[in-house]
């Protein structure tokens, strides 16, 4: 009995405007109904005009995710009812989506490399938003309109940490085009995972909705695994549904039993003229890819002969990477070496938006420059902390590498000024 | 001074040099709404008071000199166009009490060039009919004949016009509901091409058809308008700026159609029309044909319910005051119909194909304008029918427009002008279609045809009202 699980992943795109109107799509905070305007609140007459930057980078995600694009693109009308949905249809993207047939490599925690196939990146508009009050529901039309990016995954995953691995890796690559920053909180992305266990009688297909954070991605796929193993192993079939996240009560709830699958009556939009890509758009666009996380890491091992767990975290966010590479040229001047400046980066955490890079080859400088010490003073009191420290001097020759740390911390301790640790360091192995 | 005869251009040339005041020809217009309107019900909503405030700055901007090309001309709109401020009905009583926040591009295009907007006018309920009798406001009457269907949609707009109600009044044409009612109300009515004008603020229908035009006295006037409400609308990503194709140089081809039989008036107006062209134009005369034209009713009804049943899902009850129940039994039909074609399992065989039809109706176009400038044609099979000749029976209803809809699959334009009258006194339209963009052709054919007959008896034909 294999796990079989797939992913759709909505992402709001930061553009300066709606999908299809002038308000501005950053809705965050806004009070209620604020920006809003006859086309995002679907008023009669209102048209329809996509945002262009948004199309771009829809198509720019798809290149990072290595899908084709196709040169022949349309926007469709998804019908359905819903309060939220002023217009009775969503604009979206139906059979010729911006982006299709695209893969993913991610690294498990055993280092196991796996290919998740992108089945299709497609663009299409954010609905209003209901709000429960006692017993009135009321509607913020803020979101209408704002351009939303959908990502639909093949049922590659087989376990919910490689559903969280992608998910983190997708968040990073949308965060290093910066076409979103991808905040779960403030819901600019949406993880939907559809899942089933290969075994059962008949086919079916479980969906879980509105979860907001990669913990209870995970945990509610564990969760419905278990759910839906001890159905099939009483020889029963779970019942195809969308189920929804109980932040609660730990568990997915059923929300609609889903039949036979919804009919949106898509059809082609007729207030957008479709969209004929030439190759050197497309060509021009993947120029302007940024050198997305894994070409970066691998070429800061190349580059910077770094540990890989600092590669890794120097590389997680492209703000830092930049700025490291920065700081690297500058320190290059001054023979501060990568090295000095990965660690100073990782383990004193310097606010990079207030500290130049420039500046910050100043602070290792300073923080560096070792005092000259007397030989004859350091001889003393290493024999002192030898003295008062007898069982770490026996921990250490047993093998204890801490117990050395802890020695040199307790002479460093007895100097005013910075001294080399290192040094110190040679000199009690000397003398143990 | 006799404002009966006058067009927006002797208006304008009247109050440029002072003979009446913007004032004078607004307070005519209601003057003749009064006396008229309540047997003819061609508006739904007068504007007397806006209309006044609006003639008064025209004089004011006249008396210093401004110069503005439609500066102090009472207008009618078809009661689809928003108009911020004044009640928009689309002529159903679900939309009865809706106030619209902006105004349609075309209607500030209008209002920025000087125009004074005297009310707005009765039409088949979301545009859906081709006899006017689908309004929720009441039938509007065919002003040569009252017992005769003035066509429709834009039934009160050609009839404003005809009667003198207005100088002239905007349409939407997205089967034939600005060329038909116009050739029945002895009016020029212009559907343009589909992208020249902005459909942006206007009820939507079926959105890759619905054409903005309107209706004007003579050739003259309906091409000043277009030059007024044509152009790329930042809010319509349809619309495109397109220069008029020049009018050919040499010797005019018109096509003439073996496909289109209608009745025997009607029939022998156009082959006389045929014949003034051929001698007074010096146009060349080519028969082309049209071989799937015999599927462009079967098609038009699948795309085109397709679409109304999406563009009229926000009326839900929930945001525009009346409810579903407000609609009337045509929405209704074609509401269910769109759904059905729509539905998955359907769509292939209903939407999809005709879809593909709809690509060969084009391309017979395509094709006809490689050997000919113009295409002339009856705009309908039959002059205007009695009032409930045609309303319980859908299907016939639809075949009215079957000269009509080919025009509107293809998006190309379309000028309908008077030709003369049946025994009965009902008028009787022809239409010249061209490619997309040849409107100059249509206006030069439309002019040299007005000039020819200029001093024909027909011409001189009133309306009983």
């Amino acid at each position: 009995m294999k796990p079989v699980i797939g992913l759709e992943v909505h992402i709001e795109l930061k553009t300066n405007s709606k999908m299809f109107c002038e308000c501005k799509a950053d809705y965050f905070g806004e009070k209620p109904n604020s920006i809003t305007c006859p086309v995002c609140l679907g008023l009669p007459g209102a048209l329809p005009v996509p945002n262009k930057k948004a199309i771009e980078w829809c198509v720019m995600l798809g290149l990072a995710l290595n899908c084709k694009i196709p040169l022949f693109s349309k926007f469709d009308r998804k019908n359905y009812f819903y309060p939220d949905l002023p217009k009775g249809y969503q604009i979206s993207q139906y059979d010729q989506p911006f982006a299709i047939n695209g893969s993913l490599k991610i690294k498990d925690q055993k280092s196991k490399i796996k290919t998740i196939r992108i089945r299709r990146v497609h663009m299409e508009e954010d609905t209003g938003k209901l709000i429960h009050e006692g017993d009135s529901s009321l509607i913020d039309f803020n979101r209408s309109g704002v351009p939303l990016v959908e990502i639909v995954t093949e049922p590659d995953f087989e376990t919910a940490e490689e559903v969280k691995i992608y998910l983190k890796k997708l968040q990073q690559i949308v965060r290093y085009l910066e076409i979103s920053d991808a905040d779960m909180e403030k819901g600019q992305m949406r993880l939907e995972p559809n899942i089933s266990i290969r075994g059962s009688k008949k086919p079916y297909k479980v969906e879980v909705k509105n979860i907001n954070s990669f913990n209870f991605v995970e945990k509610a796929i564990n969760y419905e695994l278990k759910r839906q193993q001890e159905i099939i192993e009483k020889g029963d079939t779970p019942v195809q549904e969308t189920r929804g996240w109980d932040e609660k009560k730990n568990q997915t709830v059923s929300q609609r039993t889903k039949e036979e699958a919804s009919d949106y009556r898509y059809f082609p939009e007729p207030d957008i003229p479709p969209i004929r890509w030439t190759t050197t758009e497309i060509s021009d666009l993947k120029e302007k890819l940024p050198e997305l996380p894994d070409k970066k890491l691998k070429r800061f091992e190349k580059e910077y002969k770094l540990s890989s767990y600092d590669n890794e975290i120097l590389t997680r966010e492209r703000p830092v990477a930049d700025y490291f590479e920065e700081a690297v040229k500058v320190g290059k001047k001054h023979k501060v070496p990568p090295k000095q400046i990965a660690n100073y980066l990782i383990n004193r955490k310097p606010d990079i938006e207030e500290v130049l890079p420039a500046q910050l080859i100043q602070k290792i400088i300073q923080s560096s420059t070792v005092a000259k010490i007397d030989e004859k003073e350091l001889d003393k009191i290493i024999n002192e902390v030898k003295k008062n420290n007898e069982k770490a001097v026996l921990d250490y020759k047993n093998g204890k590498e801490q117990a050395m740390m802890f020695l040199v911390g307790q002479v460093m301790k007895q100097f005013k000024e910075k001294i080399d640790a290192n040094l110190v360091k040679e000199k009690i192995k000397e003398k143990i | 001074m006799k404002f009966n005869n006058l067009t927006i251009k002797t208006a304008l040339e009247g109050l440029r040099k002072k003979e009446f005041s913007s004032v004078d020809l607004v307070n005519w217009c209601f003057a003749e709404i009064d006396k008229k309107n309540k047997e003819l019900n061609a508006f739904i909503t007068v504007d007397k008071k806006g209309a006044l405030e609006q003639a008064k700055l025209a004089d004011q901007k006249i008396k210093d000199g401004a110069d503005l090309p439609l500066l102090g001309i009472p207008i009618a709109l078809k009661d689809i166009f928003l108009t911020k401020g004044l009640r928009t009905t689309a002529g159903s009583k679900v939309l009865d009490n809706y106030i619209p926040q902006y105004d349609a591009t075309v209607v500030r295009k209008l209002k920025d060039a000087g125009a004074v907007i005297v009310g707005k006018t009765n039409l088949d309920a979301w545009a859906h009919g081709s006899s006017g009798e689908n309004s929720d406001f009441g039938p509007t009457k065919n002003p040569f004949n009252e017992k005769y269907v003035p066509g429709g949609s834009s039934s009160g707009s050609a009839v404003a016009v005809a009667s003198n109600l207005s100088l002239a009044a905007t349409g939407t044409d997205t089967g034939g509901s600005i060329r038909l009612p116009a050739s029945f109300c002895n009016v020029v009515g212009l559907k343009p091409t589909y992208g020249r004008v902005s459909r942006y603020g206007i009820i939507a229908m079926s959105s890759s058809m619905d054409s903005i035009g309107h209706f004007t006295k003579n050739v003259e006037d309906s091409e000043l308008l277009l030059s007024i409400t044509s152009g790329k609308d930042p809010m319509d990503a349809t619309t495109i700026n397109h220069a008029s194709s020049k009018k050919p140089d040499q010797r005019l081809r018109i096509g003439i159609l073996e496909e289109y039989r209608a009745t025997f008036e009607t029939d022998n107006a156009y082959i006389k029309a045929i014949d003034i062209l051929e001698k007074n134009l010096r146009a060349e005369i080519i028969t082309v044909t049209l071989p799937h034209q015999e599927y462009a009713i079967e098609c038009y009804y699948v795309i085109q319910p397709s679409e109304v049943s999406s563009n009229l899902a926000r009326y839900d009850g929930i945001r525009y005051g009346n409810d579903r129940t407000a609609f009337g039994d045509e929405a209704i039909r074609r509401i269910m119909l769109g759904t059905f074609t729509l539905s998955s399992g359907y769509y292939d065989a209903y939407y999809k194909k005709a879809m593909k039809v709809r690509t060969l109706i084009k391309k017979d176009f395509d094709d006809a304008f490689k050997k000919v400038d113009a295409i002339i044609a009856p705009v309908s099979p039959t002059p205007p029918w009695k009032f409930g000749e045609k309303i319980n029976e859908p299907l016939k209803m639809y075949l009215s427009d079957v000269f009509t809809v080919p025009a509107n699959l293809a998006g190309i334009p379309g000028l309908s002008i008077p030709v003369g009258f049946t025994k009965n006194t009902l008028p009787i339209g022809m239409q010249i279609l061209g490619p997309h963009f040849a409107e100059k052709t249509l206006f030069a054919i439309g002019k040299s045809y007005e000039e020819a007959t200029r001093e024909e008896a027909w011409r001189k034909i009133l309306p009983k009202l």
